[in-house]
């Protein structure tokens, strides 16, 4: 993984001194709350409904075993003991007081970790693949160009004041795991004809009130070019998006309004006409980057272990962690092990400051000190070899780790919603516990099989209804919370936007309506390998309106 | 209101004028870009120097070119978290060639300066109290090193192998040097 030099050192350890200085001043009075607002932004610091939160980013989700052994510190000296995993695989503290911040940020830097742009209308953290470098569908290895990315957009002069938040996600693999689709820059790294790396670029996806699937604007675009091709969007963004109302903003309502013929005109000629010398990528620097993430020596085995068969034949509980949770490796012999923090019946993403501890000591016994974060807030260990799994699962059950439900119906991903969020319009975290709590992790899940379950608290869709199987959103009627269903999205290489079914349902009702979806289901798949979005694909919202609407009494407007 | 330059604060040779106001026989003056579209050949024919103030939106973009022989260009901060005027800036410097003084008005603040100085701002005009008294103590927030390349027109070292790294000089922080009209015009 990337490790600071010198350079980036002194950088990260400016930055804290500065945002330690802004601190003083608005405690002293000199900065107002406006004036300081987009400061304490661009280090990650909200304003949230009971305290401020600070969300630090874990670039494109790699992090090793020293990094969140400090993660785990931080919840403990400077909040309740504990975190909170996010979907744009950044960790969000709750409680942290406006005073400590400072020390949190140089907390962090001692371990090479910052929270620079993890908010604030810039280019936030660039986000990755969290299978990158272990999958086997991997054309090539997304981090080195998230962090050339990460590095270019730290602090930029020219794009600190966009009209809006700025994101972008890049994936390495054939099937697209980083949702690139949903951002306002989504790339995909892909080979031309003549086997040299490019990308094929995604402008325009996004969702919060207006959704959006990204628009192709390129499709090869040349490694060389790619700083230069992201500059040239960037500044049309910042010179034409609209700044009149925030939730017009974003790019997507300039792809929107402009049509992506003429925005794709825009952003080619401001290409043209860029310094060529300034920003093309040299191939010896991509090879510098690129070495920080070359896999680690693993030894070859044999794809098969005889441990983990005994144990799978004998525990349940393991043979489906086995079939959930364990992914193959690249690497005969070894395995992607995803750490479910979806226990069911608690907030998706939290993890106490001892589990963080324990994954950190995991990662440093069996999968050679590194950890991912996911986009659907779940933690992985990426390189365990197969023999080693019955002992990771032990020590992952001993701390509450080992819920066998990845990729599942309970692996909700669900915003803080109602109870921690000043925007949010009804729950989201109680509702995803009872959906949990509905389906379990055991025989009846593995029965309905992959299924996204996606929650959000309001219309900014923070946890990504839009591209759920099934989405919920959480609104507020007349004094009322009311859940308005979605079917059919998807964050992946098919990406698209959910369709909404009918009229909502109630707080206590929404989950009876989600069981009568996935019933339905069952019901008219074709068999057990047709999953709920092969199936809602082939057969469209009508047979779970019927459901819904006509012959259940789930409906309630 | 004060004018601040990387030296310092220094006096401001050009007189702002309204687009009513009689336009005077001699000193350098500024107009609003709608004054200088309707009154070119007026000002252009005229001696002393005429700089154009700029506001942000559609007219700006549109006339930046235009623009870059002025000797000045103000470009107005109608908010600090409009950014919309670090993009006039690197185009006006960077592809337009413009070489007079740029000069950043309105809604100037202290934690905005190192990113206006590094886009080709060179001139600044403060009214914000705190920025004030930061400028007076010669104090300048940020790291004074870089992760991308800035404004050509803005002198940077690189600070070593890495192809976008970039540092801002060690005393005064990288500048064209301090123009005005009683120096070169």
């Amino acid at each position: 993984m990337y490790h600071y030099d010198d350079f980036d050192q002194a950088f990260v350890d400016a930055r804290v001194a500065q945002f330690r200085d802004q601190v003083d001043r608005r405690l002293a009075g000199d900065l107002t709350e406006e004036q300081f607002r987009p400061h304490r932004l661009m280090n990650g610091l909200y304003l949230q409904l009971h305290a401020y939160m600070l969300r630090v980013a874990i670039p494109y989700g790699t992090l090793d075993a020293r990094q969140m052994r400090k993660l785990a510190e931080i919840a403990r000296v400077y909040d309740r003991g504990y975190g909170h995993f996010t979907t744009r695989q950044n960790i969000q503290y709750n409680w942290p007081a406006l005073k400590d911040t400072p020390d949190i940020l140089a907390e962090l830097a001692s371990v090479e970790m910052h929270a620079i742009q993890t908010s604030g209308n810039c280019i936030r953290n660039v986000t990755a693949d969290h299978f990158a470098g272990v999958a086997h569908d991997e054309i090539a290895d997304p981090r080195p160009y998230a962090e050339i990315l990460r590095q270019w957009s730290s602090l930029h002069p020219e794009f600190s004041f966009l009209p809006r938040k700025f994101k972008i996600a890049v994936n390495g693999a054939t099937h697209d795991r980083a949702v690139i689709q949903a951002h306002d820059i989504g790339l995909q790294v892909v080979r031309n004809e003549g086997g040299e790396i490019g990308f094929a670029v995604y402008v325009g996806g996004g969702l919060g009130r207006t959704p959006f699937v990204g628009r192709k604007v390129r499709a090869f675009l040349p490694e060389r070019d790619l700083l230069g091709y992201v500059e040239a969007i960037l500044r049309v963004y910042n010179l034409e998006g609209r700044r009149d109302n925030k939730y017009k903003a974003r790019i997507k309502i300039l792809m929107h309004e402009k049509t992506l013929e003429t925005l794709k005109g825009e952003i080619e000629a401001e290409f043209e006409a860029r310094d060529r010398a300034l920003l093309d990528l040299p191939p010896e620097e991509v090879a510098r980057v690129a070495a920080f993430f070359a896999p680690p020596a693993l030894e070859l085995k044999k794809p098969v272990s005889d441990r983990v068969e005994r144990r799978r034949d004998k525990d349940a509980r393991f043979a489906s962690f086995l079939a959930a949770n364990v992914t193959p490796h690249k690497a005969p012999g070894h395995v992607v092990v995803t750490v479910s923090l979806k226990p069911i019946g608690a907030p998706p993403g939290d993890c106490s400051a001892d589990q963080m501890d324990a994954v950190a000591d995991l990662a440093e016994d069996y999968s050679h000190g590194e950890i991912r974060v996911s986009h659907e807030q779940n933690l992985i260990l990426p390189h365990v070899a197969l023999g080693d799994l019955p002992a990771v699962y032990d020590r992952l059950a001993s701390v509450g780790l080992a819920t066998p439900n990845a990729g599942q119906i309970s692996d909700i991903i669900a915003c803080p919603g109602l109870d921690y969020c000043a925007l949010a319009t009804a729950r989201s975290i109680p509702v995803a516990e009872r959906i949990a709590q509905k389906f379990g992790d055991g025989a009846k899940a593995r029965a309905i099989g992959p299924l996204k379950v996606k929650i959000s608290g309001c219309i900014n869709a923070c946890g990504h209804h839009h591209v759920g199987h099934i989405g919920i959103l959480g609104l507020e009627r007349a004094g009322e919370e009311t859940y308005q269903i979605t079917l059919g999205g998807s964050g992946d290489e098919n990406a698209a936007i959910g369709q909404i079914v009918g009229p909502g349902f109630s707080y206590e009702n929404v989950v009876e309506a989600v069981e009568t979806i996935v019933e339905t289901y069952m019901g008219l798949r074709a068999d057990a390998s047709e999953t709920f979005l092969d199936a809602f694909r082939r057969v469209g919202l009508a047979p779970f309106k019927e459901a819904l609407y006509e012959r259940s009494a789930g409906s309630d407007i | 209101m004060a004018l601040w330059r990387l030296g310092g604060f220094a006096d401001d040779g050009f007189a702002r004028l309204a687009d009513a106001d009689a336009l005077p026989s001699d000193g350098a003056v500024i107009v609003s870009l709608g004054r200088w579209l309707s009154e070119r050949e007026t000002l252009t024919a005229r001696p002393a120097p005429v700089g154009v103030a700029v506001e942000a939106g559609a007219d700006a973009q549109a006339h930046l070119a235009d623009l870059a022989g002025r000797p000045l260009i103000a470009l107005a901060f109608a908010k600090f978290a409009d950014g919309r005027a670090f993009s006039y800036a690197r185009l006006l410097r960077d592809r337009h060639g413009f070489r007079g003084e740029l000069r950043a008005t309105g809604d100037v603040l202290i934690d905005e300066i190192p990113l206006m100085l590094r886009c080709g701002f060179d001139a600044f005009e403060v009214e914000n109290g705190p920025t004030l008294a930061a400028l007076e103590a010669g104090r300048l927030p940020g790291p004074a090193i870089h992760y991308q390349p800035a404004s050509g027109a803005v002198a940077e070292t690189s600070p070593g192998p890495r192809p976008w790294l970039r540092a801002s000089a060690a005393e005064d922080r990288p500048l064209s040097r301090p123009r005005g009209p009683s120096a070169d015009c």
